[in-house]
């Protein structure tokens, strides 16, 4: 008997806990009596994720939250988040906001267009070439890639000769590896990847009946993403585009391997923290940019999670 | 009605006169699919070559494999890569048994819940690991913070994004509830269910689930250093800054391996797929 219950159980379209029995009439209390215990037990399944989640994302965050208004001799202080928004610190803040800005935005373009170059293609070992790449260099982190691009375009890099042969010497035109114009470079080589990884789900998403009725119809390519592509992928596009910003201002592995912390940037200045390179009655202003990290992280996610659900309306 | 959603882009069968009209039009996405392509071939490619160039350039010009060869015979590789496999294990483990049974379970029994856990997986792409190592150090208990596996507690949260990524999209291309079902009917349990249905059937997702999991450990380097244990990548920054071509070297092992890896696990499977569709269209 149990095991029939629970085949109906899943195979019922209307089993949607929360919602379905809100209408129920009298006669049917006891059903829902029972569905509510069920859902309980279900939503149990879904309870060592949560606690996971809690325990090692949820209480870290709390704590930088909490310390970044705590003297370090203990008691509630504003002086922490004080100096954390001037000087250096904003310096800081400002410098991690423009390189993820620029290590997000063109990223973001050159990855859309990869992933539909690739997703508009018919053959599989491209596509599976470039999906298994992207899930590499995309997770495989900074430090591997720092070292590839110190052989590519540091001073005496392959690439650096080849441009140097041709005229165009890129350290004598503003660009050096060390500071920002090479981070931005550098993360790129995993923001690309990542917006594939990112954006392919959507592009899936769009359906070739769109694109044949708008061939149907007469319309050119232009005009099929000016209105009917292009606006149905918009708001997964800005919704990939934050998820972009939010890495690169997170990121600390590429920036530290190839400039030794060099580089002002707010995930570098709180690692200085941590290495203890910290005046006396300061050390909780890490905590303090960690919480303004948090906050600003925070934001993008608020626009995120609002610019998925537009997303949804025609994407499955 | 099957070709047409296979085939969305390319040119297909038409009247003569319709062809005519439409093939002018269809040569320039082919003309920026090749631009597209190329560049970020060029972009991606020529670190790859430039790194190996770099590796195997000898001290007088020529090409050797010295670095490559001389890779675990350096100070330390041995301990900073046996930890950093130690804990690829940890985080692993860890990783499939909380994710795959959430994963199943959320397309199971809360399908509207998909969007709302894409949304909380992908947080950690986005929470700086800086900060939460930060809270973490803060807040660990005192005997968590004396081992190396605090790490791999943590690395756990990392992975979550593409591990759930990857169970969540191979999840989608089966048919759950058919096959929980049938093995219900069958009278086996929850437990049996999954491990003996489901997971076999999910084998090429978690395997890439793994890969990317383990893909990630061996990278990661900003909690490592910061909560000073000298696992891989730490090592490659730190064991001798005078030799860059030793570190190049395992840099690009380390990526073109995983790589590597990852694609010999999907082409067999795509093989399995393919030999389990002639079965069906033979049928």
């Amino acid at each position: 008997m149990s095991s029939t219950t629970g085949a109906y159980d899943v195979s019922d379209p209307g089993f949607t806990p929360g919602f379905g029995d809100v209408a129920g009439d009298g006669a049917a209390t006891d059903r829902d009596r029972r569905s509510l215990r069920k859902r309980l037990v279900a939503s149990a399944g879904l309870l060592p994720f949560s606690l996971y989640a809690l325990i090692f994302l949820g209480v870290p965050t709390i704590a930088i939250v909490l310390g970044a208004f705590e003297k370090p001799t203990g008691g509630f202080t504003w002086s922490n988040i004080d100096l954390a928004a001037h000087g250096v610190y904003l310096k800081g803040f400002e410098t991690s906001l423009e390189l993820a800005l620029f290590a997000s935005v063109l990223p973001a373009i050159a990855g859309l267009f990869l992933a539909n170059a690739v997703h508009t293609g018919r053959r599989q070992t491209l596509k599976r070439i470039v999906s298994t790449a992207s899930g590499v260099f995309a997770n495989f982190g900074g430090v591997p890639l720092a070292f590839l691009f110190i052989a590519t375009l540091g001073s005496t890099g392959l690439a650096t000769r080849w441009l140097t042969d041709i005229g165009f010497n890129p350290y004598t035109h503003g660009f050096d590896l060390y500071t920002f114009s090479g981070v931005a470079v550098v993360y790129a080589y995993f923001q690309i990847p990542l917006m594939v990884l990112v954006i392919t789900p959507a592009l899936e998403g769009l359906r070739p009946a769109w694109r044949e009725a708008s061939d149907g119809m007469g319309a050119r390519s232009w005009q099929y993403w000016r209105y009917v592509g292009g606006p149905v992928l918009f708001p997964s596009f800005l919704g990939a585009l934050l998820l972009l910003f939010g890495s690169s201002l997170s990121a600390y592995a590429t920036a530290e391997a190839l400039t030794s912390g060099s580089i002002a940037i707010t995930p570098i200045q709180i690692g200085s923290f941590l290495n203890g390179n910290v005046i006396a009655g300061q050390e909780n202003v890490g905590k303090a940019l960690g919480f303004g990290m948090i906050v600003l992280i925070a934001m993008v996610m608020v626009v995120y999670v609002y610019l998925q659900r537009k997303a949804s309306k025609w994407l499955r | 009605m099957v070709a047409l959603i296979e085939s969305p882009v390319g040119p297909r069968p038409a009247d003569t006169g319709e062809q005519d009209e439409i093939r002018p039009r269809r040569r320039r996405p082919r003309i920026w699919r090749g631009v597209v392509l190329g560049l970020a071939g060029v972009y991606f490619l020529i670190p790859l070559y430039a790194a190996l160039r770099f590796a195997l350039g000898g001290p007088t010009g020529g090409l050797t494999f010295a670095a490559f060869r001389s890779i675990p015979s350096q100070l330390g590789f041995s301990a900073a890569f046996g930890l950093s496999l130690r804990l690829a294990l940890v985080t692993t483990v860890i990783t499939l048994a909380l994710m795959v049974p959430t994963a199943v379970f959320v397309h199971l029994r809360f399908p509207q819940l998909r969007r709302l856990f894409d949304g909380i997986t992908i947080l950690p792409i986005v929470i700086p690991p800086v900060v939460l190592i930060v809270g973490v150090l803060q807040v660990a208990p005192t005997f968590l913070k004396g081992t190396p596996y605090l790490l791999a507690l943590e690395y756990v949260v990392l992975a979550m994004p593409f591990a759930y990524r990857s169970l969540d999209s191979g999840l989608r291309a089966m048919d759950l509830k058919t096959l929980v079902e049938a093995g219900r009917s069958l009278g086996a349990r929850s437990i049996s269910t999954l491990l003996r249905v489901v997971v076999p059937n999910l084998r090429s997702a978690i395997l890439s689930a793994t890969v990317l999991t383990v893909a990630l450990v061996l990278g990661e380097y900003t909690m490592a250093t910061l909560d000073q244990y000298q696992t891989f990548s730490v090592w490659i920054v730190y064991f001798d800054a005078d030799n860059a071509r030793v570190s190049v070297a395992a840099s690009f092992m380390a990526l073109i391996v995983t790589w590597v890896l990852l694609m010999v696990i999907l082409s067999f499977d795509l093989r399995r797929t393919r030999r389990s569709v002639q079965a069906k269209e033979a049928a």
